[in-house]
């Protein structure tokens, strides 16, 4: 890559000539404010907040979609640069409710953060305000909220839904004022072919795309004597909650996040890790059934709600691929309300579930009519990290200072297989481990698949050669998946996630989010399996109990009623 | 030019395609115009049947295909990259610049873009040199430009004129001036985001740069001519609703800051000017100007820019006054009433007043209603008494 020399603010940079004027900027330590600008998605150039000056020409130009050019001499903070950006961001205001303070973006918002760094003021924004938009707000779910009333239509969620997903379920509409993201046909969310797998609530600047809270029935059901709640957190929970608090991307926070919850008043603290030891059991048994002919091969995971309901919409004739084993949320509700009060002694019916998720697409999957295996309903309230994190600062709870804690017996012991279903690749990795060890005994060294995109490895396992290939991101499955269709590969195992980088850069995660955060958090899930004295899900001592007094065998009567499910075909609208 | 002779087109995207490798061509039409595509789509067929166009074109190895793509009349697909996401059926709307189209453009691919008007000049100066070309026009805009002249002029129509030609021989002479002998007030080039010139313009000559020192522009060469009647705000505030909504949306300023203008407009219009109203639509455009992220934003102003640069005096008129000097702004006109003594209740006024403003029984004196009435003037000259007036 040749060079390409200019001047910033007075600095003297030498960049790749490929950089933008806004990627030099941030090489010298220079912050310019951005809104539609995201790092992993194309360049759009609309908010018009980046601009800097030309000092030769006098020019103004968004320092996002501006190359750099040899001997430019840029200025980001001449008063007319500043005046610019100043102007645009009043213009957004100005056309935008300016409700914060009851706002689910409140303080997190980037819009909020830029009108301060900027120094606009009400009387600002007052003097070019006028008519507002006024659309209605949809609400229909069952996972994501949409207010198009506080879009301003920057556009990322258009481009994670089409560029990365490849699902294209938001697109615009209308023209100037009247402009606006709308659905196909302005269908209702509930109505169309959308994962909910929330990416585009992810990197929303602002709260026009949001879950759907249900923090209000976990303090009802919390608030409630009758009620006995019971709460699981997700394998990936443990390495992002900390980034709501401040801390470190990354760090792992399993023992903090257990104090947290027996703070808020939760009556057992578990762990989902637990459970997606179980879903190794069954769907590794599955696996084994299949490589010995009994059903098709690839054999496709379907841990990850998002993506079942996109193969649902899309890929409907390889639904007879899919495991059919519950993931791991869906299973442990459906034992905690049936072999949990039948050990503790307890009424089920009192019985109150609540899961920990990164994910959006969960909140859908637990209103799935066909997933229940309890006579109850079996997961009750689903929270993002987002809404856990609200919650423990509405509690007053000071969660750095937290000591570590454990989880609770029975369902709280985990393995480092369980641990990596957060990340893309650990499914495949964890039931290669085990059915490797099943059949031959042997330790099954790291697949080492990546986290980025679609990778494929072949394991030998006795004399047969496995492969195994994993996609995260819906794009990139659609690419693997339409290879299957057409025949053109051999895969026998494969792990489908339909966030970029698995769970951990789930639509639930705490924003803002981005490629890098995600590879760090990534790696602070994997730094939790190799610390893990039991890496196999087989070994799981809760696990062996739980056969051995309760279900009897994976893919037996009680596992299958219990802990297996099926899939429909929904209309590709 | 697609109507009338679309050969000439076919040839110069013909050449332009030769010059630079290119084999396949694309002429971006409006549906509305079927007209312009039929005559289009016939001389294509022909140009195919002799092998003028098609693979290994007379022998020599060049292969071109010319498709024809109907748009639905976006303003915006105008703009160049708005233009080609359109044929690759996508929604109308401009991407940022780098990457040119001649690195990135359709589909992709390095990508010749011109108007009909430029490519349909290739044939001319290949046959006759550059050097013929370019005595014909001005140093800095050679060869000859086609406007559409319309408005309050005698003749309306396209007319084609050698680049520096004056403003005043394209209205007066070619256009025969005014219509009913009134007085010349502006006139508006470049389409509906170009500026407005008054009288002491007439003499410029028409060429890129000259049009552009004066706050206006070439543009899509239309050329509008208004007379003492118009009001300018009105004007101002006509083509500011047309580029309002046709606005593609995207960027900031151009979606929500010419919103702004034309609400101020508006209120301008109504009666409801404040002080410093001119000074913020300054203010506005040369932001929305200087930041927009297409041509469509950064020229949009244009009209209102140059009706407070050439015209300020009517805007200060609307604002401080509460009139509009050329009547047309209804709601700062005053209501006309009638004399009660000279009225002799004949009902003809009332049968012509549009808003139904005036009521009275037969016999009796009329009344016209001030809040109702629009100042159209429409009553006056029904009157067979003389019993009716403003103010």
């Amino acid at each position: 890559m040749s060079k390409v020399k200019l001047t910033i603010d007075k600095q003297i940079i030498e960049v790749d000539s490929d950089a933008s004027v806004l990627e030099a900027a941030k090489e010298l330590g220079i912050d310019i404010p951005t809104l539609c600008y995201h790092p992993d998605l194309s360049l759009h150039g609309a908010c018009r907040v980046c601009m800097v000056e030309d000092e030769e020409s006098g020019k103004l130009l968004a320092s996002c979609a501006t190359p750099v050019r040899e001997g430019m001499i840029i200025s980001t903070r001449s008063m007319k640069a500043r005046r610019a950006r100043r102007r645009n961001v009043e213009l957004l205001l100005a056309n935008h409710p300016n409700d914060c303070l009851g706002c689910d973006r409140n303080n997190h918002c980037e819009l909020q953060e830029i009108t301060y760094e900027l120094g606009i003021r009400s009387q600002d924004v007052e003097r070019v305000s006028g008519e507002k938009r006024v659309h209605e707000l949809d609400t229909t779910g069952p996972a994501l909220k949409r207010d198009p009333n506080k879009c301003i239509l920057c556009g990322r969620c258009v481009r994670i839904c089409e560029e990365v997903q490849g699902v294209s379920a938001l697109q615009f509409t209308n023209r100037g004022f009247d402009s606006i993201v709308v659905t196909a046909f302005d269908l209702p969310q509930a109505e169309i072919n959308c994962a909910n797998c929330g990416q585009c609530a992810t990197v929303c600047p602002v709260a026009a795309i949001t879950e759907l809270s249900e923090i209000e029935k976990v303090w009802a059901a919390l608030e409630d004597n009758d009620k006995h709640v019971i709460v699981q957190t997700a394998p990936s929970v443990q390495a992002t909650l900390g980034e709501e608090f401040g801390m470190e991307t990354g760090t792992v926070v399993t023992g903090k996040m257990v104090a947290a919850l027996r703070r808020m008043g939760f009556d057992q603290v578990f762990s989902t890790d637990f459970a997606a030891d179980l879903t190794i059991m069954e769907e590794g048994n599955e696996f084994l059934k299949k490589l010995n002919g009994e059903g098709e091969l690839p054999h496709i995971t379907s841990c990850c709600p998002g993506w079942v309901k996109y193969a649902e919409h899309n890929f409907s004739d390889l639904l007879p691929h899919l495991s059919s084993a519950k993931s791991p949320m869906q299973m442990f509700s459906a034992l905690g309300k049936t072999y949990y009060p039948e050990q503790a002694g307890i009424d089920p019916e009192k019985i109150y579930t609540v899961a920990v998720m990164p994910c959006t697409a969960k909140k859908f999957e637990k209103d799935r009519e066909e997933i229940n295996g309890s006579d109850f309903k079996d997961t009750d309230a689903v929270l993002t990290t987002r809404e856990f994190a609200r919650m423990i600062k509405e509690m007053g709870i000071d969660f750095k200072d937290l000591p570590d804690e454990e989880y609770d017996e029975l369902m709280g012991e985990s393995t480092g297989a369980g641990t990596i279903f957060g990340t893309t690749g650990g499914v495949a990795e964890a039931a290669v481990r085990t059915v490797k060890e099943e059949l031959t005994g042997e330790a099954l060294e790291r697949l080492n698949l990546g986290f980025r995109g679609v990778n494929h490895a072949e394991v030998k396992i006795g004399d047969r050669l496995i492969k195994v290939a994993i996609a995260n991101g819906l794009g990139n499955a659609e690419k693997l998946l339409e290879r299957v269709r057409a025949g053109e590969c051999d895969f026998d195992f494969i792990e489908v996630m339909a966030c970029p980088h698995g769970c951990v850069g789930g639509g639930g995660q705490p924003r803002p989010a981005t490629n890098e955060k995600k590879d760090k958090r990534a790696q602070g899930l994997a730094s939790i399996d190799d610390s893990s004295k039991i890496r196999k899900s087989h070994e799981n001592p809760q696990i062996v109990k739980l056969y051995k007094e309760f279900l009897g065998e994976p893919l037996g009567g009680e596992s299958h009623h219990l802990l297996h499910t099926k899939y429909k075909a929904r209309p590709k609208n | 030019m697609l109507e009338g002779d679309p050969h000439r087109l076919i040839e110069g995207m013909m050449i332009a395609a030769y010059a630079i490798g290119a084999d396949e061509g694309y002429v971006y039409v409006r549906a509305e115009y079927p007209l312009a595509i039929k005559r289009l789509e016939k001389a294509i067929a022909a140009a195919e049947e002799y092998e003028l166009l098609g693979d290994d074109i007379f022998g020599s190895g060049f292969n071109f295909k010319l498709h024809i793509k109907k748009g639905a009349g976006a303003f915006v697909c105008g703009e160049e990259t708005a233009l080609m996401a359109s044929i690759e059926g996508k929604r109308g709307m401009p991407t940022p610049r780098p990457p040119y189209p001649a690195v990135k453009g359709l589909w992709g691919k390095p990508t010749n873009i011109n108007n009909v008007e430029t490519y349909s000049n290739v044939p001319y100066i290949i046959k006759h040199g550059a050097k013929e070309f370019a005595s014909i026009g001005t140093e800095g805009s050679a060869g000859t430009k086609v406007f559409a002249l319309t408005g309050k002029i005698n003749n309306t129509g396209l007319v084609e004129v050698p680049m520096g030609t004056t403003l005043k021989e394209v209205i007066f002479d070619i256009g025969d001036g005014i219509t009913n002998g009134k007085k010349f007030k502006a006139v508006q080039t470049g389409g509906p985001s170009g500026g407005c010139l008054p009288e002491e313009y007439l003499d410029l000559p028409i060429d890129y740069d000259s049009l552009i020192s004066v706050g206006t522009m070439m543009g899509s060469g239309g050329m509008v001519v208004m007379d003492e009647d118009s009001c300018m705000v009105d004007v101002a505030r006509f083509f500011l609703n047309f580029t309002q909504s046709e606005s593609c949306g995207k960027c900031t300023p151009c979606r929500e800051g010419t919103k702004r203008m034309l609400e101020i407009l508006n209120r301008i219009c109504d009666g409801e000017g404040k002080d410093g109203d001119i000074e913020l639509l300054q203010e506005l455009g040369e932001h929305i100007k200087s930041t927009s992220l297409c041509g469509l934003g950064q020229s949009a102003p244009n009209p209102v820019l140059s009706t407070i640069r050439h015209f300020r005096d009517e805007y200060e008129a609307h604002i401080h006054d509460h009139n509009c000097p050329a009547g047309v702004c209804s709601d700062l006109a005053e209501a006309y009433v009638i004399d009660e003594e000279a009225c002799i209740g004949c009902s003809k006024c009332s049968r012509v007043c549009p808003v139904g403003a005036i009521s009275g029984e037969i016999k009796n004196p009329f009344t016209i209603d001030p809040d109702v009435c629009i100042a159209c003037g429409a009553c006056e000259p029904e009157c067979p008494v003389s019993a009716i007036s403003q103010g």
